[in-house]
């Protein structure tokens, strides 16, 4: 079997004195969707932003596409195609939609699908009505659309999304789970973090699961739905 | 005057006119200045004390450059260019070696370390091109002047007045038009989501100073067929471009734009009806329109500045012998005319005050979380107040003294109303606007306080006149202050204080008001820093307007944080390094503005936490 995309082991992280993390590991294939599953505070978003080197980190393994990550900042990590959407979808509230876009764009990469504006308003016909409006004028479901989209105009090959169902309406949700479908079918791998199983199990193929910074359990979606004594003792509120 | 007034009284239109012009010709060069001191604050949300320095060499590459080739018009532009591409050079070289460092800094450290390199600058600028003033050569083809309603007016300014909105337009264009600008605006409002999408923050910042100090050296160089270039344009033209920045809303182009037009206009006709007082007018002018729009004319509130996390994590301790140390150090003290002689008590007299002056300021920074940058006013206006009661009123040192704490008291509670209003930066900038602002009364209002010549023959009477009972008199009244400072620091009043510090938010909600206790804490430090001032005076026997002066508020920093901020005895023992290294060290070399600017720049990036609190740590670690 060939080496996974993303490859996760003892990874540690800390803001500032505060110890988050304590031994993560993860994989994720190449053109898998995996669900980081876990309650509120279980370091699911600190992980996200580990991997991408946007909080003080160490780790036995931290390797991507045969790269050693653990060294290297946060747009040294972006460079080589992984793609990062925050939760709290920073959107640059004052350029508009289109020059968040430019913000996001790097060249086409081999092996990772390659995004035009064009193609994103396609994908995300709402965007394409509102091109030239700036971000403090967008809806929330608009503003994670947005934020997704400029991630997407980097060319990832690894799409890490936090939280991308928080706080959304149920409609927008659904378009959501819709357009990670789309981006697995164009061969994008996603790690997500996320508290809702019903999101995580329409679009994950595995599911890794969390707490106070520890791994607890991994296996396929199917297997976590199914094991009703997992997800009461990690993920039911 | 007279001759103005009659011109005013004849021609008044033309008159105006031909003001309001010159009033736009200043516009331009402050908003050449400004729009780069707010283009890299927008970015960097670092405020660069060294803005000005730019500006200042800037016109000294520029003088040198034209001079040599400045005979064409090719020639002359040229220059101009030249100088200030090559400040964008420096300002680059400033970003890499030393501001890169310090943006997860607090405030204090970033404005502490480009005042270093105000310093700095001034020394190597005055050893490359020497102390005399220089006269540069007028623009090629645009040496005379056209007529304007029959009042001559220089073509070169128009020439000025033609610039400020043309760079504005093209700084637009750069900004709203380019990649690179849109980048730049991106990380003006989220630098780590900018990075997280593969740009290389560092490589964008570097290019930010580069504009920014290559728009002050613009600035700078087209002053030059205007005006004498000279040492002191730096801080010259840095304040005011910090008022200019602060009124229009710190980060806007567009607020810098507005407000160099006001601020143009204001310095040109302020100069007609209030001669005396035009440096008070754009400082109180700034006052006034933070008050009415916190933010600035086109500022924005989510635009403040986000005050680096509080200066102090490590919560302030009492120590447990602290008492004992304090009687044994002050026995000590008192004990020293015994074996010390006149110099030696002279500089221990000094040492004390001193360390009043930095403790009042810790008590504003080390409790309360707010950074003074203009703290030497309330030691100034102590000094004069002393000197002022002796000279017109010819009062007894001890009512003298006395009067000391209390000006300086009432203007601390005047300046206060309105610098605790804003937190942060905007603090720092209001604090330097009120030093500013005494300062220029004690310069300018000569009749009363005599101007740069300052009064003299400020002496203790004969009871008081040998070194060992001045210095007993002095080690009194700062020991029993310091002592009350200390005791208000572990009271109830100091505990609010570091509430509001800490989380403001939080200290409101459970019922403490943090802003009265702010203003409490500004008029005590104020009090308590006038009257280290008014002893200084009769130990010096003169006062002169320096005592106010930015560089006197920065000395005050500079003690506060070689001594450390998390500690109370720490201002003590940056006052006696302090001046210890200024007495002994510096005065043995004509380039002390060097050592001193290099010692501030080390200390901020080797010892961030002070001398105190490096030794401490040390005995933690061992």
């Amino acid at each position: 079997m060939s080496e996974p995309l993303l490859t996760v082991d003892g990874l540690q992280a800390w803001y500032g004195r505060a110890h988050i993390l304590d031994g993560i590991a993860l994989t994720v294939g190449r053109g898998e969707v995996v669900a980081l599953m876990g309650r509120n505070g279980a370091g699911k978003t600190t992980t996200l932003k580990a991997i991408m080197g946007l909080v003080e980190r160490r780790a036995a393994t931290l390797r991507f596409d045969g790269r050693d990550l653990s060294a290297l900042p946060a747009h040294r990590v972006a460079r080589l195609g992984v793609g990062y959407v925050p939760e709290d979808r920073r959107i640059f509230a004052d350029l508009t939609v289109e020059e968040n876009l430019e913000v996001g764009r790097q060249p086409p990469r081999p092996g990772a699908p390659a995004w035009t504006p064009e193609k994103l308003f396609a994908l995300f016909p709402n965007l394409a009505e509102m091109r030239g409006r700036r971000g403090t004028r967008m809806s929330g479901g608009e503003q994670q659309m947005l934020t997704l989209a400029r991630t997407l105009m980097g060319n990832p090959s690894l799409l890490l999304l936090d939280e991308p169902s928080e706080g959304l309406a149920p409609l927008i949700v659904r378009q959501m789970a819709e357009a990670v479908r789309r981006l697995k079918a164009e061969g994008l791998s996603v790690l997500l973090s996320e508290q809702s199983l019903s999101f995580a199990s329409a679009v994950a193929d595995r599911a890794c699961v969390i707490e106070t910074g520890r791994p607890r359990w991994t296996g396929t979606m199917a297997e976590l739905m199914a094991d009703d004594g997992v997800r009461a003792a990690y993920l039911a509120v | 005057m007279g001759a103005k007034v009659s011109t005013e009284t004849t021609r008044p239109m033309s008159f105006l006119l031909v003001q309001a012009l010159s009033g736009l010709a200043t516009a331009a060069t402050l908003f050449l200045v400004s729009s780069g001191l707010t283009i890299v604050f927008g970015v960097t949300r670092i405020v660069n004390f060294a803005h000005g320095s730019f500006y200042m060499v800037g016109a000294y590459a520029g003088w040198s450059l034209i001079e040599r080739f400045g005979g064409s018009p090719a020639g002359f532009w040229g220059s101009v260019a030249a100088a200030a591409l090559a400040m964008g050079a420096l300002g680059a070289a400033m970003e890499i070696g030393l501001l890169r460092r310090l943006y997860r800094s607090p405030e204090l450290f970033q404005l502490l370390g480009t005042f270093g390199v105000v310093l700095v600058v001034q020394d190597l600028t005055a050893w490359t091109w020497g102390p005399e003033d220089l006269l540069g050569r007028r623009a090629p083809g645009l040496k005379g002047s056209i007529d304007i309603l029959d009042q001559p007016f220089p073509l070169y300014d128009l020439v000025l007045i033609g610039l400020g909105p043309l760079v504005l337009g093209l700084l637009w264009l750069l900004f709203n038009r380019t990649r690179w600008g849109t980048l730049v605006r991106a990380a003006t409002q989220d630098r780590e989501m900018t990075s997280a999408l593969g740009v290389d923050p560092a490589r964008l910042f570097t290019g930010v100073l580069f504009l920014g100090c290559a728009l002050a050296g613009l600035g700078g160089a087209l002053q030059v067929p205007r005006e004498a270039v000279t040492l002191q344009m730096d801080m010259a033209i840095v304040v005011e471009a910090f008022v200019v920045v602060v009124v229009g809303g710190m980060g806007s182009l567009t607020g810098a734009f507005l407000a160099s037009l006001l601020i143009g206009q204001l310095q040109a006709f302020g100069i007609l009806v209030f001669p005396q007082i035009t440096l008070v007018l754009v400082f109180l002018f700034m006052a006034v329109v933070l008050v009415l729009r916190p933010h600035g004319l086109l500022g924005r509130a989510d635009e403040v500045p986000p005050t680096a996390p509080a200066t102090v994590t490590v919560p302030l301790s009492a120590g447990r012998h602290a008492g004992t140390w304090a009687l044994a150090l002050l026995a000590i003290l008192a004990a020293a005319p015994l074996v010390a002689g006149d110099y030696a008590l002279i500089l221990l007299t000094e040492v004390v005050i001193l360390a009043l002056f930095a403790a009042s300021l810790h008590l504003l920074i080390g409790l309360g979380g707010l950074v003074s940058f203009g703290h030497a006013a309330w030691f100034g206006l102590g000094a004069y107040g002393s000197a002022l009661l002796v000279k017109h009123l010819g009062a007894p040192m001890p009512l003298a003294l006395a009067g000391a704490p209390v000006l300086a008291g009432l203007g601390a509670l005047v300046a206060g109303w309105f610098c605790v209003r804003r937190s942060g930066l905007y603090f720092a900038m209001l604090t330097l606007a009120f030093a500013q602002i005494a300062w220029s009364i004690t310069f300018q209002w000569y009749a009363v306080t005599g101007g740069d010549n300052g009064i003299l023959g400020v002496w203790p009477p004969a009871w008081a006149a040998g070194k060992a009972t001045y210095y007993w008199l002095t080690l009194a009244l700062c020991g029993g202050t310091l002592w009350l400072l200390r005791r208000a620091a572990f009271a109830p009043f100091g505990y609010a204080l570091r509430a509001g510090r800490d989380s403001g938010l939080r200290a409101e909600s459970v019922g403490i008001d943090t802003r009265r206790f702010q203003w409490m804490a500004f008029v005590l430090a104020g009090t308590a820093a006038g009257l280290a001032g008014g002893l200084y005076a009769f130990a010096k026997g003169s006062v002169f307007p320096t005592l106010l002066a930015v560089p006197q508020s920065v000395d005050a920093l500079v003690m506060v944080l070689m001594g450390g901020i998390q500690t109370v005895a720490g201002p003590l023992a940056g006052a006696v390094v302090f001046h210890l290294l200024e007495s002994e060290v510096m005065s043995l070399t004509d380039w002390w503005r060097l050592v001193l600017g290099l010692i501030i720049v080390a200390l901020v990036l080797v010892f961030p936490r002070g001398i105190v609190g490096f030794l401490s740590g040390i005995g933690r670690r061992a």
